[in-house]
């Protein structure tokens, strides 16, 4: 399953692009915040740019929005160049990360301030506000204070206020940043519902992996201004295509290996049989296991051996780690192993991931 | 926090002898006769009444006719001010509003004597009237150079709080603006101009009450015969020496004074509701 860093995950559908960012660099004074970014974006695509702080994703954001003009490159919108376009002008409406809400008006007049803005007629104007306000689960706080509403409410009245624009693209700058976790949770339901319901294509920036695991179609891992890795969650999940990539998305073992052929891999001195061909013979590569792959087994049915040396109950699972020769292996279970035990790892081909290796992380 | 309360003693003590007790005593001149003879002392109501003599009401027309005129001028030029200094970047917003405030260190009387110097019938303009080949002009000693002079000097007092309350609004909520569809014009009226009412009112109210209790500036500017209510108190108590009716147009500026600002407050918050 190997892949060229730069290639366009499985996700990708073969209908015509909707925007395609071809190039885009960002310098800021002599920081090269985006160093070419290439991606294709379509009609009613969830798609999430993920990834930590600093790695571009708000960037590209505020360039499809217009709010920063690229040094370099294009953003093409069915096909037609966007990027000098004023962001007034812009079939796309943002969520802001702090919401941005007008503290002057009040919820209805926040909803509406864009139908104002296009000088709509007043009666349609209070239809679709008023639908778009009970679309969110305000109804009845249309003449509230958006500075009286609590951060869960103020998020609602941003996106309806992005959203009863009838954009083609609603932009969203990491908007469930600043609330709890419970509340984050049902928002992320909430925002993968409204998306279906208004059919429109979302863009999600969040530096939140679990957040971008669970909600989009489309997954774009950043770092450094580079796009890492663009697939789909189970892609990003399950085939990282780099350390990178598997060290952000979720906890993982990786391990400096050689490809000795096609589906034969060596690590820690024994040779394992894998999914993965397509790499050079010989050639040195990294490979992935997912902790909750592994399993603890008598040390006469496995290859690695080793001894349990901590065990913390984490809820659902015990993170284990276990002390080989080569390296520690972090191990998730249900089941308790008493440290000091002597045990065996065990996995299965397809839970080996081989990735290419990277000398720059 | 406590024992530091004590601190204070010493100033409210400075406050009660050099404030409170000398507005005590001008409510007690307005009210009286008799000048300071405190033993024939009668109270009335007189001195109250003669500022609606058609000759000291006028007083009171012209100086607030100027008052109103010279804060609309500073607003107007003092927004624009403020608003352009707020579009440049950090260092150079701190670079200008230093600029602005750089007048301010220098003595009211001696701003108020180079402008006598820049107006006066031998002054830069005129000389520079008569080298472009005009007819010179009477500058000194009409409206224009009293409002030029008012303007001149209040102007700080409204570019910094309209300045303060423009640089505190959110860039993003100018970006949720555009966002929105409104392009730069609509976005001032709509934003920027709705947020920085704190400070336009901040700013309206500090000039105005320069404005109208001036009386170095219209003296000098003005010329003798003009006379605003800062300049009547002024006579009243230096050179006529009426104290009783003095005191009672000061009680009256003061009224005015107190009731338009509380007018305003209340503006300010219902806007805000």
């Amino acid at each position: 399953m190997a892949r060229h860093p730069f290639f366009k995950g499985k996700g990708i559908k073969l209908e015509k692009a909707f925007i395609e960012l071809k190039g885009l660099t960002k310098t800021f004074g002599a920081q090269q915040v985006l160093k070419g970014i290439d991606l294709s974006i379509h009609r009613n695509e969830f798609l999430t740019l993920l990834g930590p702080s600093g790695c571009g994703k708000t960037t590209t954001l505020r360039m499809i929005a217009g709010f920063e003009e690229p040094t370099s490159g294009e953003i093409l919108f069915d096909g037609i160049d966007i990027s000098k376009v004023p962001a007034y002008k812009r079939e796309v409406n943002t969520v802001f990360q702090r919401y941005a809400l007008f503290p002057f008006l009040n919820v209805y007049d926040n909803v509406a301030f864009g139908l104002k803005i296009k000088k709509m007629d007043q009666s349609m104007i209070r239809h679709k506000v008023l639908h778009m306000i009970e679309l969110v689960g305000l109804a009845g706080f249309e003449d509230r204070a958006v500075t009286s509403l609590s951060g869960g409410q103020q998020q609602r009245v941003a996106i309806a206020r992005a959203l009863v624009n009838e954009p083609k693209v609603l932009l969203l700058d990491e908007p469930l940043g600043a609330l709890d976790a419970k509340l984050r949770k049902g928002m992320q339901t909430e925002l993968k519902k409204i998306q279906k319901e208004v059919g429109i294509t979302f863009i999600f920036v969040t530096h939140d992996q679990e957040e971008a695991l669970t909600m989009s179609d489309t997954v774009v891992v950043m770092n450094e201004g580079v796009i890492q890795q663009v697939g789909t969650p189970e892609d990003i999940y399950n085939e990282p295509e780099n350390r990178f990539v598997a060290s952000f998305i979720g906890e993982s073992n990786i391990i400096e290996a050689v490809m000795k052929k096609d589906l034969l891999v060596s690590f820690d001195g024994f040779d394992f049989e894998c999914v993965d061909k397509g790499f050079k013979d010989n050639e040195n590569v990294e490979v992935v296991i997912r902790p909750e792959d592994i399993d603890i087994v008598k040390q006469k049915h496995a290859k690695l051996v080793g001894v349990v040396k901590s065990i913390t109950f984490m809820g659902v699972h015990h993170e284990i780690v276990v002390e080989t020769s080569e390296r520690d292996y972090l191990v998730h279970t249900t089941d308790y192993f008493e440290p000091g035990l002597e045990v065996g790892l065990s996995f299965e081909p397809d839970d080996i991931h081989v990735m290419y290796r990277m000398d720059w992380v | 926090m406590k024992h530091f309360s004590k601190l204070v003693r010493p100033y409210l003590v400075w406050m009660v002898l050099i404030v409170v007790l000398p507005l005590l005593l001008i409510v007690l001149y307005s009210l009286t006769t008799g000048g300071n003879e405190l033993v024939n002392i009668s109270f009335t109501l007189d001195n109250f009444k003669k500022i609606g003599e058609p000759v000291y009401f006028d007083v009171l027309k012209k100086s607030f006719t100027l008052g109103i005129a010279s804060v609309l001028i500073c607003l107007v030029c003092g927004y624009t001010l403020a608003y352009i200094i707020s579009r440049q970047n950090e260092g150079i917003q701190d670079l200008l509003i230093l600029f602005v405030t750089i007048p301010m260190w220098i003595n009211t009387l001696l701003r108020t004597y180079a402008w006598i110097s820049i107006l006066s019938d031998n002054g830069l303009v005129n000389k520079l009237l008569v080298l472009l080949g005009f007819a010179p002009a009477n500058l000194m000693y009409t409206d224009i150079a009293v409002l030029l002079g008012l303007v001149s000097d209040m102007l700080p007092f409204m570019v910094i709080p309209i300045h303060t309350s423009i640089r505190k609004i959110d860039p993003s909520l100018i970006e949720a603006s555009h966002d929105l569809g409104a392009d730069n014009i609509q976005t001032f009226i709509k934003v920027i101009f709705k947020m920085s009412i704190p400070g336009v009112i901040n700013g309206v109210m500090m000039t105005f009450l320069l404005s109208i209790s001036t009386f170095v500036i219209p003296k000098l500017l003005g010329g003798g015969q003009y006379m605003l209510i800062g300049n009547l108190i002024e006579t009243q108590f230096i050179s006529v020496g009426n104290w009783n009716f003095g005191s009672a147009t000061s009680i009256i500026l003061t009224l005015i004074i107190i009731i338009g600002m509380s007018l305003m407050r209340k503006f300010d918050r219902e806007k805000e509701d």
